[in-house]
Order: C-alpha cells, then structure tokens, then sequence
C-alpha cells in the first residue's frame, strides 16, 4: 500500500528523522493563505500523487512568493499530471505538499528494500541521486551499492561505514547523522512493516547536514492488520474504482486496456489466461482471482465488477474445479449470470473435478452460455465471438 | 520412487480442529496419508477425526513419532507455527497460510538455517503430494497419477493444470511441489531440482513460474550446470504473466514485476537460452513436457 509524501514526512518526522518543514492544501486559495503563513523566502510546490516522476512533469515547482505558489497550484491543483508512471491519461492531482526549500550541495541516492533471493531486507545507496536508480543501474552499475540487513543484528557500524563510502563522506559528524538516520529509518521500517523505503534525492545540504529531500514509502499488504494507522493513510482516489470495489468485496482484480473479461479460480491461473487470451490474438480487460473456492456469492461480485468495465465485449470465465466440484460451481455461474442479465459473449470452461456434469448443466440452462473443457479451444470461442460482434 | 514425503510420512496437522484444518485433514485421510493426529493448543487431550489433539508439537512428536506437518493456523500465528515445528523437531513442514507478514518470513528464513534437516514449503501454497502414497495439502485427489514428471510451481490452480494434463497424456507424477507465491518462502525451484535430479523415478521436471524476483533465472541457470556435467533431466516450464503491467502485484504477494530480468518475457528467454522447452501457452504445460522428454 502506498502513501504521499507528505504523509511520509508526517510519520518519518515523528521518528526524529530530518525532512523540511511543509503544509497539505487542496486548494488554491488555502496555498495562497497558507503560504502567506509560511512565509519562507523559497519553498517547493510539489503534486501529491503516488507515482514517481513528478519533477520531469512539471509537478514540482520552486517558488520565490506567495503569488507564484498560488500560481503553481492554479496551473497544478485538479488536473490530470502525467508522469512515466501514470500512463496516458495520467492522475488527477488532488492535494499539494507546500514545503520549505533546502540549499542543496549534494544530492544521493537511499532505499530500504526486499532483497528476494537473500530473503532479508537491504540498502540500496548511490553518490548518482536525483535520477531515477533504475537509469543510473543502466548506465552505472558500478555506482550502486547493495548492504543487506541481517534481521538479528539490525543496522551496525559497518553498515554506516560502508554506505558512507559510496557517499563519499569523511567529515565525523556528517557519518553520525548518517548512522542515525540509517538507524532510524530502519527501526520506521520494521515498527510499521514498510516494504519500501525511497530517498531521493538524499541530500547534502550547503550547511553540511544530511536531510530526506523525497521520501517514498509503500506498506506491506499482508501487515496492514496490525497497523490500522496505516490503513487510515489509504488514499482511495489513488486506486482504480473497479479495484477498490474488488478489494472490498475480498477479490483480487486489476484493470487492464483490453477488451475481454475473465474471471479465473487462483492467481497463477488467471495471470495465464490473460497470457493465453493476448496469444490467440486480443487483449484482457482485466486481472480477476474469485480465489480458491469460486462460491456463488464471489462468482456474482466478480461478474458485476466485469461488467461495470465499459470496454468489455466478451468474458471468459475460467475454473479450475477442486475442492468444490465443478456442478456446485456451474449452478453458481447460471445463477449469476441469471440475476446480472449478461447479454455479452460469455465462454465457460470448466475443469477438474465433474466437469462434465457442470459443463452439461451451462449447455441445458438455455442462456447463451458457450460451455469448453478444453482451455485452448475456450480462449479461442471467446476470441472469436468477440471479434465477430 | 519420490521426493521429501511418501507412504512413511506420519503426518500431523497444525490448526487441526479449525474449519480449514479438518476439511483438508480429512481429505488427506480419505487419499491415504498416514495421518497420526493434529495440534490445537487448548484443546490436547480431546479426540478429532478419530486421532489424537495435542496442546504443543512437541508433544505430538514425542507421542507419534510425526515428522511432517501442514500448518493451517491464521497469519499472524503462522510464524509461531512453523518455529514450533522446527524446534520439535519435524523435517517436513507446509505451511498452506496466506498472508503471512514478511518481516516474519525474514526472521523464519534466518532461524531455520539452525535446523538444517528440516524443509520448509511454502508459505501461501497448495502443498506437496506423491501420488498413490502421500497428500500434505489443499489440491484435488483426483487429478494425480504415479507417473514419472516432478513438478515444481509458485501457484495452486496452475499446479492443477500442469498435473492434469501430464495425467491425460499418461505421463503421471512421482511429486508435486508448491512451493508459494510469496517473495520469501522456503524451499526454492532449485531445492526441488537438486531433489528431483537424483530421484531416478523422476524422468522429467516441469516447472511453472510466474513474474516477480530471479528464482526461475537460478533454476535455469542450475540446469545449464547440470547438462553441461551429463546430468540433463528433460525440463520443461511455463511463465505466467506476460501479459501482467510492470509494478502492478497480481493477486499473489511475490508476483509483481519490477526489477531487472523479473518479467514473464525475460524470464522466458533467459530458459531458453538455458536449454528449456518453454510453453507460452498454459493449455500446453503436457505437450511442452512431451516436447522436452522427445528431444
């Protein structure tokens, strides 16, 4: 789960940690009164959205007056920005973070992430901050340092010696700060289940202190029930509609640009569908897990959230049956489909335990349900009828 | 012949008395697995499905001589769980739980280094099954055959398809692994490859791996070392997720692509390259294997 950044701030701030001072407005006039109040001779108008790339498109502005912060949030506030992360369309910005300007020496690069084939979490540092790290692992490599954290030890003097290294910093005092921030950014991270800690940029301000310019910070989904503070954080309007709806109802479910729903049982299955749908010729409209046990009730949310997607033509509804027997299953798909009225191309396969009894129960139900064991010969029927309508 | 459990296997169950722990249980029972009791604590003494209900696993080891466990208990006491079973002294332990925090899976993955006996799969998986002797886990009896191919998978439904379709084509299975899709789990595909290698009744591996980390570039790149020591075991693999937008978690907590060589297509050809027979399709997880075992 992601935040804003000037949500992070708010909560690295209470673990002492250097960040700037800075205000939230959503709106105009409250950038201007509020910036009246402020009062700093520069301060940083900054778009608060969760993807990355706001600099380069225009949603950080440097500001020498109240009237240019209010004319930053005149150009910024309640319209869409589009960044590389965003897509086309990009993201509606909805508040802005006013905050005060540094006098930057030195800009560096820090995360905190899951190293996955070591199985612990380790620091990502950089002399080459300001840009994203995934150019500067491109073009140098060399320049990235990776320091894994061992979970029994936590952040030691190494740590801070080695990172202090790839900075380039020798001054005594300058490794203090360095040590306590490493320190306590790593104690934030674990007392809140963090999953991703960004800096960046990292700087080296001209009166010789380190200070979290940026700060990125993403929560681990399956941790979130132990910190409902977190969870209060939650910015829906982030989020897709259809996708939040999903979450709320216990399904798994992301939009994609295509035009052919599908609903499959399992997560690994319905990534492969979507896989086999692109390779008969047409796109996905979507990601959809039921999960494991494909009941009534999911089956009728999860058509429901289909359906709501405009761009849907057709809808491959995929299930392998265990555990429930695919009979069960076939009564719960008519049922649904009954009380919705699906009037599009609807393909069901089903397969695994009785599907022959659950594909014979879809092709007596006299609704226009196309019933395939057959998994390539599905995807193909649903290709085709969609193609052809 | 098999992999880490078959008609020796006594198993316990962890969670036994919850609704998720008796179902499975039972059906594990109903396939044949030699199931000696189960773990609630506050309820040992009682009587469950016909076994014993012990209050800790060290109890139920010392009086069952248990050597393996399926863990069933909510997320947050998975971590608890799985310890537990370590420290008295099981060797086999599947944790079936999703949604297990990873700080948790950090700490269990440093601990279990401490008991170098003992494997741990999963967490957020189906299980492990060899065919004809021994079910730990939530996948359907039914679809298995004793056969010949090991298969490996990061996901639950996909594991069905790959194991029905090696069982229409008459190949049949020696074992089952599913090893999870969280991003820090236990055994790993090439733990199960090591396995696999020297079971001689294995005569073909298929793996199914999905988006997100570099598990399947190590997987490929052990096989390169196997063949080029004259140890090649026909392999076969399908990559979910080609289809998957970059930086977006699909449904499982490990499947999201985001770093270098963590997407479908590179993982892909990184296989290939390796001198894997790689499907795209997953209605051809059988035929690719065949393919495999042909060449």
């Amino acid at each position: 789960m992601n935040i804003h950044e000037y949500q992070a701030k708010q909560l690295l701030k209470t673990y002492g940690l250097p960040v700037s001072d800075g205000i939230m407005v959503e709106s105009v006039s409250d950038a201007e009164t509020q910036a009246k109040i402020f009062n700093k001779s520069l301060m940083v108008v900054k778009a608060q959205i969760h993807a990355g790339g706001r600099g380069k498109a225009g949603g950080v502005v440097l500001c020498k007056s109240v009237e240019e912060v209010k004319a930053a949030a005149e150009k910024i506030l309640h319209k869409p920005l589009i960044t590389h992360q965003t897509g086309i369309e990009g993201q509606i910005v909805r508040r802005l973070y006013i905050e005060d300007g540094a006098n930057i020496d030195q800009e560096f690069y820090l995360s905190f992430v899951l190293d996955r084939a070591h199985g612990c979490m380790t620091i990502i540092s950089s002399r080459e901050g300001g840009t994203e790290i995934e150019e500067v692992a491109k073009i140098n490599p060399e320049k990235i340092t990776k320091t894994l954290i061992y979970p029994t030890t936590g952040i030691m003097g190494y740590h801070v010696r080695h990172i202090a290294k790839t900075y380039g910093l020798s001054d005594k005092d300058q490794i203090k700060q360095l040590g306590k921030i490493l320190t306590k950014l790593y104690q934030f991270l674990i007392d809140k289940d963090a999953e991703l800690i960004e800096i960046n940029p990292f700087v080296l301000t001209k009166e010789g202190n380190l200070h979290l310019l940026d700060a990125k910070v993403s929560f681990e989904g399956n941790s979130l029930f132990k910190h409902p503070d977190v969870e209060a954080l939650r910015d829906k309007n982030e989020d897709n509609e259809l996708e939040t709806m999903a979450r709320e109802q216990d399904l798994n479910y992301i939009k994609l640009d295509g035009n052919i729903g599908c609903m499959v049982n399992g997560a690994g299955l319905a990534m492969a569908t979507m896989d086999l749908i692109k390779l008969c010729g047409a796109e996905p409209a979507n990601f959809l897990d039921v999960g494991g046990t494909a009941s009534q009730a999911k089956v009728e949310t999860a058509f429901k959230i289909i359906l709501s997607d405009k761009d849907v033509k057709g809808i491959l509804v995929n299930i392998f049956g265990g555990i429930m027997k695919c009979d069960i299953i076939a009564h719960g798909i008519i049922a649904a489909a009954k009380s919705l009225l699906v009037h599009m191309p609807l393909v069901v396969r089903l397969q695994g335990t009785n599907s022959s009894e659950g594909q014979k129960i879809l092709r007596d139900s006299g609704l226009n349900i196309t019933a395939i064991d057959n998994l390539d010969e599905a995807s193909q029927e649903i290709v085709k009828q969609v193609q052809a309508a | 012949m098999s992999i880490l459990v078959n008609k020796n296997t006594k198993l316990i169950c962890q969670g036994f008395t919850g609704k998720h722990g008796t179902f499975h249980s039972e059906q594990c029972i109903a396939y044949g697995t030699q199931m000696v009791g189960g773990v609630t604590p506050g309820k040992g003494g009682q009587t469950h499905l016909g076994l014993p209900v012990f209050d800790t696993v060290f109890e139920a080891v010392d009086q069952t001589g248990a050597d393996a466990t399926m863990i069933y208990v909510p997320p947050p006491f998975a971590a608890d769980a799985i310890m537990e079973a370590a420290h008295a002294g099981i060797k086999t332990i599947v944790c079936i739980t999703e949604g297990v925090p990873v700080q948790d899976m950090i700490k269990i993955k440093q601990n279990l280094k401490n008991f170098p006996d003992t494997v741990l799969i999963g967490p957020n998986c189906p299980g492990i099954i060899t065919p004809g002797e021994c079910k730990i886990g939530i996948m359907p009896a039914s679809i298995h055959q004793v056969g010949k191919i090991g298969i490996i998978s990061r996901s639950g439904t996909l594991t069905y398809e790959a194991v029905a379709q090696t069982t229409a084509l008459g190949l049949g299975q020696t074992t089952c692994v599913g090893i999870g899709g969280d991003p820090v789990r236990g055994l790993n595909f090439v733990d199960c490859l090591e396995l696999f290698y020297n079971d001689p009744a294995t005569e073909g591996i298929l793996m199914i791996g999905e988006i997100g980390g570099n598990d399947e570039q190590d997987a490929g790149d052990f096989i390169r070392r196997q063949t080029e020591l004259g140890h090649y075991k026909p392999t076969a693999a399908f990559i979910a997720g080609v289809t998957a937008p970059k930086g977006k978690r699909m449904g499982h907590a490990g499947a999201i692509a985001s770093g270098k060589g963590d997407s479908a297509q590179e993982k892909i050809d990184y296989l290939r390259e390796c001198g894997l027979v790689v499907t795209l399709s997953p209605a051809q997880l059988g035929q690719a294997m065949v393919d495999a075992m042909s060449q």
